[in-house]
């Protein structure tokens, strides 16, 4: 689920603190709280640079270098637009604009009812059924205008 | 005079002892295995162009501008990321090569300011160079595309700027943060085009995790990362190697120049000490030197309660010579001394004591070594033969244990720390005894393995119980005590240390670590490889000071771990030439090469160069100084650059013995705490404006050289020969290179010191016939002294305690942009 629970520095300590046996944990720390909050909040970033002696930079680095990874909370929705190739060549920046449109929003961002936040994902391995989105983590093929606007508009509600 | 530009051979050299032989444009090299194809080419003087490579930091591959083509393999490999391999035929430059390096510069120039002449890197920028090496003539991208052009520059830093538009993302600096200083506050936030250099989490500099060693900024190929002093007075013109004077590190710096100004510090990287590293006080803090409270006329005043007065050289230098007679007529030879500087060169501080033995005519000499590594040199001394640490810096790279004890290496001596760091993410083990959680106990990728954070005062305890430990668990190297050590105080000490007093579990009362945690320690030192001992004030500000080291010493001993690579006892010199002042002679009881007064062949060798008798009795100690001032008989002092009304224990103590003197001589560069007693003040100079040699903890010589005449018209050496011949006794040079030879001709263990040889290299004392490059390693094959020798080191506990009116228990330690009283560094923008 995108929207999590409230940041809390006690539960992100938790998280970590399960994790941190593990090889390589920072991605799997990293996903655990985004899994939980929602978001990778700022202050979770020296968390966990000092429960795996790495510093906040590198952390920070990780963080920062994987799209997946969100600085800020996002919508109660997240809806995943495929921009890649095949996709693009069976229409999807056409309906990119228009879902644009529909929330007001840029890539990135969130509708002003923070319903829906929109991000562009390249290739969700949909290509037969080109165009293709992730709502929520839920993955959606041979999307048209009508169908994902009628999509947004039940995420909305 | 010119600019010294190092050559940079791209990637770091390889210690293979394998040679590979391939040939290049032609051309047949001979390279150890493991060198890259970059940098055997630089051994054939072919430079590949080349943006992200540095050969302060291993290679990275990522500007792809220094491809090449390798006959029968296909594409065209990185040459900094591509070992060497035997037969090889490479080539370098061909229309091809030529073509796709263009094209990358186009690339890079495309997203860059165009603004060359007025950059402050112009003339020093490796952008600007490979655009030429290229032959880059245009930009068929245009510059109208999205660019980075827009982006913030970050000038929190006091010293340095960081301006994104101008960068290239090769990664340089992040890699020196993480490789050379071991920091890693240095990141790349985003990816691709996004990508952006970020300090901790794109914080800015001064907020990061920044330590301001200027790692980074002497990586940058471009004006990035540009000191602000070069940003606001441009390009040096001349550079002149120097030893840096803060702690007992040692780096050597280039300071480079524009006339006499200093327009910045950089590290040399054919220091032996640092091989190019720096730290922020050595880099950027030097400018006190240029600190309006700088005192540069000399003053006089007839009480302390009066004001000062400006006078000129020659009155305040009669000033301190016919006080200091008239004190010696009324009260006695004895009643007057001097304090040696251990700011000063080696130079300065022969000619203090020799002005003391020689023109005051008794011992009364000391310096503030009396309260830090006083206990060094006499521990050591016993019990190896040398009153000086046993290793060069080079010999943590070999070291398999490392064990830190009562120091601070991060803060106090950033550089080192900076190595030995790089040693335990190598995978050396680490054992820190230290009461305070230093940086060393777990920072990023260094982990020790023990802390023991012992109460302090408790170290002799704590060093008793880890050789219990190894003797009764049957660790210690036998077969090295045979041969090394002297048998019978061996067996004398084994008997005690095996008491059970000594034991940890008995000793954990004290010192407050669980027995189980002292014994493991004690294992690991002894089982674990070549394990070397490093450590500081933490033990020798105590008292049992000297017994502590002999701890030590002991420690080492027993494990075999004297006299070869990665070992040793050594301790982290606090000041940048305390180990240099002590071996001149400044203690009252002994003259240069630790050699006692008592001895009356040394007394003679000195009496028969200086044609004066010396007084054969130990003189005052500065604590005696205080007690005889305050008892009638002392009356007169002569302080070179120390503040000991700051840095001496019992400062009420202090304060009363320098105002019951008469004639208190301060000689500083600002009119410290101690001056508030002085009579006179003498303006000193700072370690830019003379020439002369510090020596460093690793007991290397390095020169010090004038970059600038001396702000108040006389270097400190000049003023002590002022006043000797005021006095009445001529000594006479023309320059600090005949002091070195007198201090050369009268010290076995710098016999073989001289300017014209410490100009091409410096080298380590004992630098004699039998080792005229000098000695990096000591005790090797046998002890100084012959035999190793033991001493009984019984915990006698303190009876400083504490209780309710003093709940506190309080320690000494440095913090890394302080230096010491902060005389000098409270006077630069490290108070930021």
């Amino acid at each position: 689920m995108p929207t999590g629970s409230p940041w809390s520095v006690e539960r992100g300590e938790e998280i970590i603190c399960t994790h941190k046996h593990l090889a390589g944990a920072a991605l799997p720390i990293l996903h655990a709280l985004q899994r939980e909050f929602g978001f990778i909040h700022r202050e979770a970033i020296p968390l966990v640079a000092r429960a795996l002696n790495l510093s906040r930079a590198e952390v920070y680095g990780i963080v920062s270098f994987y799209h997946d990874f969100r600085e800020i909370p996002p919508g109660r929705h997240v809806l995943r637009l495929c921009r890649a190739e095949a996709c693009q060549s069976m229409g999807a920046d056409a309906l990119a604009e228009r879902v644009r449109e529909r929330l007001q929003v840029n890539w990135h961002e969130t509708s002003a009812d923070g319903r829906v936040t929109l991000e562009p994902v390249f290739c969700l391995g949909l290509c037969a059924c080109a165009p293709a989105a992730m709502l929520d983590g839920r993955v959606i093929g041979g999307l048209d205008q009508t169908r994902l606007l009628a999509l947004l508009d039940e995420a909305r509600r | 005079m010119s600019l010294i530009h190092e050559i940079d051979y791209g990637t770091p050299a390889s210690k293979s002892e394998r040679q590979v032989t391939l040939t290049i444009d032609g051309f047949a090299v001979t390279v150890p295995e493991g060198t890259s194809i970059m940098r055997a080419a630089m051994a054939l003087g072919i430079k590949v162009p080349k943006l992200c490579a540095y050969d302060m930091v291993e290679a990275f591959g990522s500007c792809r501008l220094c491809l090449v083509e390798i006959e029968g393999r296909a594409g065209t490999p990185a040459s900094c990321t591509t070992p060497v391999a035997e037969g090889i035929k490479v080539t370098t430059q061909n229309q091809r090569l030529g073509r796709i390096r263009r094209n990358i510069m186009e690339l890079y120039i495309s997203d860059h300011p165009l603004d060359c002449l007025t950059c402050a890197a112009n003339g020093n920028c490796e952008l600007q160079d490979m655009a030429g090496a290229v032959g880059l003539r245009e930009v068929r991208y245009g510059y109208a595309g999205e660019n980075h052009l827009g982006a913030e520059k970050d000038t929190s830093n006091p010293y340095f700027t960081f301006d994104p538009t101008k960068c290239i993302i090769c990664s340089r600096c992040v890699r020196a943060c993480e490789e050379v200083q071991g920091t890693f506050a240095l990141t790349i936030d985003g990816r691709g085009f996004a990508s952006h250099i970020a300090a901790g989490m794109d914080e800015g500099f001064l907020a990061s995790e920044c330590v301001s060693c200027g790692a980074c900024v002497q990586a940058c190929p471009t004006a990035t990362l540009i000191e602000k002093s070069v940003i606001e007075q441009g390009q040096p013109e001349h550079s002149v190697v120097t030893t840096c004077a803060y702690c007992g590190v040692g780096c050597s710096f280039k300071a480079e120049m524009k006339g006499d100004q200093v327009i910045r510090m950089v590290p040399w990287k054919d220091g032996k000490a640092n091989h190019g590293h720096s730290c922020v006080k050595g880099r950027f803090a030097w400018g006190y030197a240029n600190h309006p409270d700088r005192i540069l006329k000399p003053m006089v005043r007839d009480k302390i309660t009066d004001p000062w007065r400006e006078v000129s050289w020659d009155e305040a230098i009669a000033r301190v010579a016919s006080k200091f007679k008239r004190i010696q007529r009324q009260y006695g030879k004895g009643a007057i001394g001097g304090i040696t500087s251990s700011r000063c060169t080696n130079e300065e501080t022969f000619l203090v004591q020799k002005l003391v033995r020689a023109v005051f005519g008794n011992n009364n000499v000391d310096t503030c070594a009396r309260v830090c590594h006083s206990p060094t040199g006499y521990g050591l001394s016993r019990t190896f033969g040398t009153s000086a640490g046993t290793q060069d810096f080079d010999s943590v790279e070999d070291a398999d244990v490392i064990v830190v004890v009562g120091a601070n290496p991060t803060d106090a001596h950033p550089v080192f720390a900076s190595r030995m760091k790089k040693r335990l993410r190598q995978g050396a083990k680490l054992i820190v005894i230290d009461p305070r959680r230093t940086d060393l106990v777990r920072s990023p990728h260094i982990e020790a393995q023990h802390h023991l954070p012992l109460l302090p005062g408790t170290n002799v305890a704590m060093l008793n119980a880890l050789a219990h430990t190894i003797v009764t668990e049957g660790l210690t190297d036998d077969a090295y005590i045979r041969e090394r050590c002297d048998l019978d105080a061996y067996a004398a000490w084994e008997a005690f240390i095996r008491r059970p007093e000594n034991s940890p579990e008995t000793v954990a009362g004290y010192t407050r670590v669980p027995a189980e945690q002292i014994r493991a320690a004690a294992r690991l030192y002894a089982t674990g490889g070549s394990a070397a001992i490093y450590y500081g004030p933490g033990v020798t500000e105590h008292s049992q000071g000297t017994t502590a080291v002999m701890g030590m010493a002991h420690l080492a001993m027993i494990t075999g771990n004297i006299g070869k690579r990665g070992a040793g006892v050594n301790p982290l010199r606090g000041q940048n030439n305390v180990q240099g002042s002590c071996d001149m002679g400044s203690f009252p009881h002994e003259l240069s090469g630790y050699r006692h007064l008592s001895d009356a062949a040394t007394r003679e060798m000195f009496e028969r160069d200086w044609g004066v008798s010396l007084d054969p009795e130990p003189g005052l100690r500065i604590g005696n100084m205080l007690d005889a001032a305050l008892d009638g008989s002392y009356r007169g002092i002569y302080i070179q650059g120390e503040d000991i009304l700051q840095s001496d224990p019992d400062t009420q103590h202090v304060a009363a013995g320098l105002a019951a003197m008469e004639c208190v001589v301060v000689q500083d560069l600002f009119l410290n705490e101690t001056a508030r007693y002085a009579h006179v003040f003498l303006p000193g100079s700072t370690f830019l404006e003379k020439d002369g040699t510090f020596i460093n903890a690793e007991r290397r010589i390095g020169m010090v050289r004038k970059v600038m005449q001396p702000r108040s018209g006389l270097a400190d050496w000049e003023i002590t020969l002022a006043i000797a011949k005021a006095m009445g006794f001529a000594m006479h040079y023309e320059h600090p290179a005949q002091i070195m030879d007198e201090v050369a001709r009268l010290t076995p263990t710098f016999a073989g010191a001289s300017y014209e040889k410490l100009a091409r290299q410096s080298v380590q004392w004992p630098v004699n016939d039998q080792a005229p490059d000098g000695t990096p390693i000591m005790h090797v094959g046998s002890f100084v002294r012959g035999k190793g020798n033991f001493y009984i080191t019984e915990y006698v506990p303190t009876d400083e305690k504490t209780g309710p009116r003093f709940p506190l228990l309080l320690t000494t330690g440095r913090i890394l942009s302080q230096y010491n009283v902060g005389a000098q560094t409270r006077r630069t923008d490290n108070i930021v």
